[in-house]
């Protein structure tokens, strides 16, 4: 093996430079390919455009539940609407929602718009705090001056 | 009067450890061993004072004293006495002196330490104590538990019902005694780092001394990451049992920084090389505890389980983070080319296996960093808001953790300097083909079939297969008598026996966790009283619903019948409880432990049946194997204790007090 260096240490160096190099090249590699698939955008109702948010992409939607907007279907679907005080979305939901949901709360809703601009949701989040807002929601609505921290602020 | 004194206790610890830090500095300038003695007594009286704080606290929340804010916020006269008691280290500031009362009662253990030499002792004091200083200057200026509230409210807040389970009340201690456990490491570390021995005797020894503090910190972070995951998979009524949350991820990342330290240290230990790196992760492990901590304090990220959220405490948090970590690390890069390293070994050997044992944990660790501050990164440098989901760590730590868990079963058999890759093989053979056919009787008898899954489970009846080759190889299972090969098994050192548990018990989690993920069965339908549905082979009933009312609560409590073919049938209580204190609903997970399968039951909102009658949502899932992935990690710290008794490291430094 005359390729390789001769002094031990020199030896051991590029022992570890071949151990390294493809553990090192395998993570990066995963993990730029994982993060095409895994990142979901969050959007308020009105930035929620159909170039930003195209029917059938995963994004996240949060707001305020408006009040009065909650309808339970027999069959366990759920409708609301999701408001950030400028636009508002209507979202569709099947499954249990969160102890904590209710209108006037703000709520994140993980899942994607339809063609006709209503949200299918497949996971609504909100918090263990009853005075809970999600941040995202809570600086957009700093953001857009409709903030009401009477109406659910951060629980500080 | 007790709060007063509580109050009192916290500043005067702060003073005392500011002290310990300065007189143990004087005494390693002066090489005095009449001050480092008194930074050592400093060290002891500081736990000392922290705990008689901490006993205030407790106190205050058990005798419901609302003019304490901390108490008032907390706490409320309904509630059961564990969760008075467990609500001391329910709130930001309560588990903040937790955290306090940890890192100074392992500081005591430290000054405690017989066998270390002065210098290194005395620095590794000595920056114990300046962490100590400004975990405690942070709790006592910023989130002081003992500020009083005036005029008093006659009723408290209560804790957050979500909080008021047994698994939680005990999963901050363990936690914290692993969070802050590894600060003796990084303290060790730091002490190594000045003092910076050249000669070849120094590594080793350090390595011997550093090992049992991150074995004791590993060990207790195994079990309360465990816990908390249990509590997790049973309050929230999720089903699921690991969520990729932020949170989790804080907890996590030491784990993995851990674990490797664990393994260098062995490296360092038995043939002083690797000095640098182990140094180097012992600085680490205790860096992402601290980071942790700024997540889950500082509200910066999104997650289903943080603390109350102020940016300016998070601010200090990070300012601490950025100030300890950053002198270490900066000390690291100006004394680690110092570092002589100890003695070569060929690529194939034992320390080679280690090498890339911590390679990939390295690699797994810095993923999960990716995948948990990218979506700040990307907030910070383009504005938007992004959340990085479960698929992204699925992709890419999983992949990364099989690889090296396909070649740990190798390591142990090799020796050390040079190892026998093709005598390993043979030895393995066994073991290997044994791993085949389970994976492939697993594909044929699961339903659905799931080539995936089939691996996985091979990969855990491999971890647990080669894990008893190793052993049965070292006692000559078969191939010697039998009395010979008992001689043996007494004459293991419990080192080995722990190491063989841990991976094995890595093992038994592995198919837990692999055949919960791949198999599970998830259904959901409203139900009315006397209807059920069906999720796998079991079927629920719903039999009955009824109000009942609890210490605290009420609740909507479901009687249910969980039957299979062939099996009892057995009933279990799912509810939904309501806290008039806080307004909140909560979730009571049915759970019908079946063998390693669960049957979880959730009884959801009262809704319409397509009739009209009342009905519930229910969703039930059947977890196969669940129970694994708890046994699993028990295991695993079981193994790590069984180490931590081994004679050669009792011999050696602060086991006494870490075991």
């Amino acid at each position: 093996m005359s390729w390789l260096p001769k002094s031990p240490k020199a030896r051991r160096r590029l022992w570890i430079f071949v151990a390294v190099a493809p553990v090192l090249a395998l993570a990066v590699g995963l993990s730029l390919y994982a993060m095409r698939d895994s990142v979901t955008f969050f959007f308020s109702p009105s930035e929620a455009t159909a170039e930003k948010a195209p029917p059938g992409r995963v994004v996240r939607l949060g707001g305020l539940v408006e009040m009065g907007s909650v309808q339970r279907g027999a069959d366990g679907q759920v409708a609301f609407v999701v408001t950030d005080n400028v636009a508002a979305t209507r979202v569709v939901y099947r499954g249990d929602l969160p102890d904590l949901f209710r209108e006037g709360q703000g709520i994140v809703a993980q899942g994607a718009f339809l063609p006709d601009r209503s949200f299918r949701a497949t996971q609504v989040l909100a918090k263990h705090d009853e005075t809970y807002m999600p941040r995202e929601v809570a600086d957009r609505l700093k953001a857009k001056g409709e903030w009401r921290p009477e109406a659910g602020g951060s629980g500080s | 009067m007790i709060v007063e004194t509580g109050a009192f206790a916290l500043i005067l610890a702060l003073t005392l450890s500011v002290l310990q830090a300065v007189i143990a500095t004087a005494g390693r300038l002066r090489r005095s061993p009449v001050l480092a003695g008194a930074a050592n007594g400093a060290a002891i009286a500081t736990a000392g004072v922290v705990a008689v704080a901490f006993g205030a606290l407790i106190f205050a929340f058990v005798v419901s004293d609302f003019s304490v804010a901390n108490v008032a916020a907390n706490s409320h006269t309904d509630k059961p006495m564990l969760y008075k008691v467990a609500a001391a280290w329910g709130s930001h500031e309560g588990s903040l002196l937790l955290w306090c009362l940890v890192m100074t009662g392992f500081g005591a253990a430290l000054a405690r330490a017989h066998n270390l030499p002065f210098g290194l002792k005395t620095s590794a004091v000595a920056t114990q104590g300046l962490l100590g200083a400004l975990f405690l200057a942070f709790t006592v200026f910023t989130s002081n538990p003992f500020t009083r509230l005036n005029p008093a409210p006659f009723q408290g807040e209560s804790l957050n019902p979500l909080l008021q389970d047994p698994a939680l009340a005990f999963h901050p201690p363990l936690l914290y005694c692993g969070y802050v456990g590894f600060s003796v490491c990084f303290s060790l570390a730091v002490a190594a780092l000045i003092e910076g021995r050249a000669n070849a005797s120094f590594w080793p020894a350090w390595g011997r001394w550093v090992r049992p503090w991150a074995l004791a910190s590993w060990a207790f972070l195994t079990v309360g990451i465990m816990l908390g995951s249990f509590w997790a998979y049973y309050e929230l009524g999720w089903g699921g049992w690991w969520f990729w949350d932020p949170v989790e991820n804080a907890s996590f990342m030491p784990w993995l920084a851990g674990a490797a330290l664990l393994h260098s240290a062995v490296v360092t230990e038995r043939r002083g090389a690797l000095a640098g790196w182990t140094t180097f992760l012992a600085l680490l492990a205790f860096t992402f505890s601290m980071l942790g901590a700024f997540l889950v304090r500082s509200g910066v990220l999104t997650s289903v389980h943080a603390f109350a959220v102020d940016p300016e405490r998070g601010m200090m948090l990070l300012a601490i983070l950025g100030g300890t970590a950053g002198l270490a690390f900066a000390l690291f890069a100006w004394r680690a080319p110092q570092l002589k390293g100890g003695g070569m070994f060929a690529p194939v050997s034992r320390e080679g296996a280690l090498v890339i044992n911590n390679l990939f944990l390295t690699a797994a660790a810095a993923t999960v960093l990716l995948g948990t501050l990218y979506p700040l990164i990307l907030e910070a440098a383009s504005g938007a808001t992004i959340s990085v989901g479960p698929p992204y760590f699925a992709l890419t730590f999983v992949p990364l953790m099989a690889v090296a868990l396909l070649i740990l079963p190798a390591g142990p058999l090799l020796a050390w300097k040079r190892g026998d890759l093709k005598g390993a093989t043979q030895r393995l053979a066994v073991a290997a083909a044994l791993t085949v056919v389970m994976a492939l009787v697993a594909y044929a008898v699961f339903d659905p079939r799931k080539a995936l899954s089939a691996a996985g489970i091979g990969l855990g009846a491999w971890l647990i297969l080669g894990a008893l080759a190793e052993t049965a190889e070292r006692v000559r299972l078969f191939r010697a008598p039998l009395a010979e090969t008992l001689r043996r098994m007494r004459g293991l050192p419990l080192g080995a026996w722990g190491m063989t548990l841990a991976h094995a018990g890595l093992g038994v989690f592995v198919l837990g966790a692999v055949v919960e993920t791949g198999y599970r069965i998830e259904a959901a339908c409203p139900l009315a009283v006397g209807q059920s549905v069906q999720a796998g082979k079991w079927t629920v009933t719903l039999d009955d619903v009824r109000v009942v009312e609890g210490p605290n609560y009420l609740a909507e409590q479901g009687r249910l019948s969980v039957s299979v073919d062939g099996g009892r049938t057995r009933e279990v209580t799912a509810e939904r409880r309501f806290f008039p204190a806080g307004g909140q609903t909560t979730t009571e997970v049915g759970l019908d432990f079946r063998a390693l399968d669960d049957v979880y039951v959730v009884l959801g909102e009262r809704a319409q049946s397509p009739d009209g009658a009342h009905a519930w949502n229910v969703r039930v899932w059947w977890n196969p194997w669940a129970r694994l992935i708890y046994l699993g990690p028990l295991i695993m710290a079981l193994g790590g204790v069984l180490s931590l008794l081994d004679r050669r490291l009792r011999l050696a430094v602060g086991a006494r007090k870490a075991a």
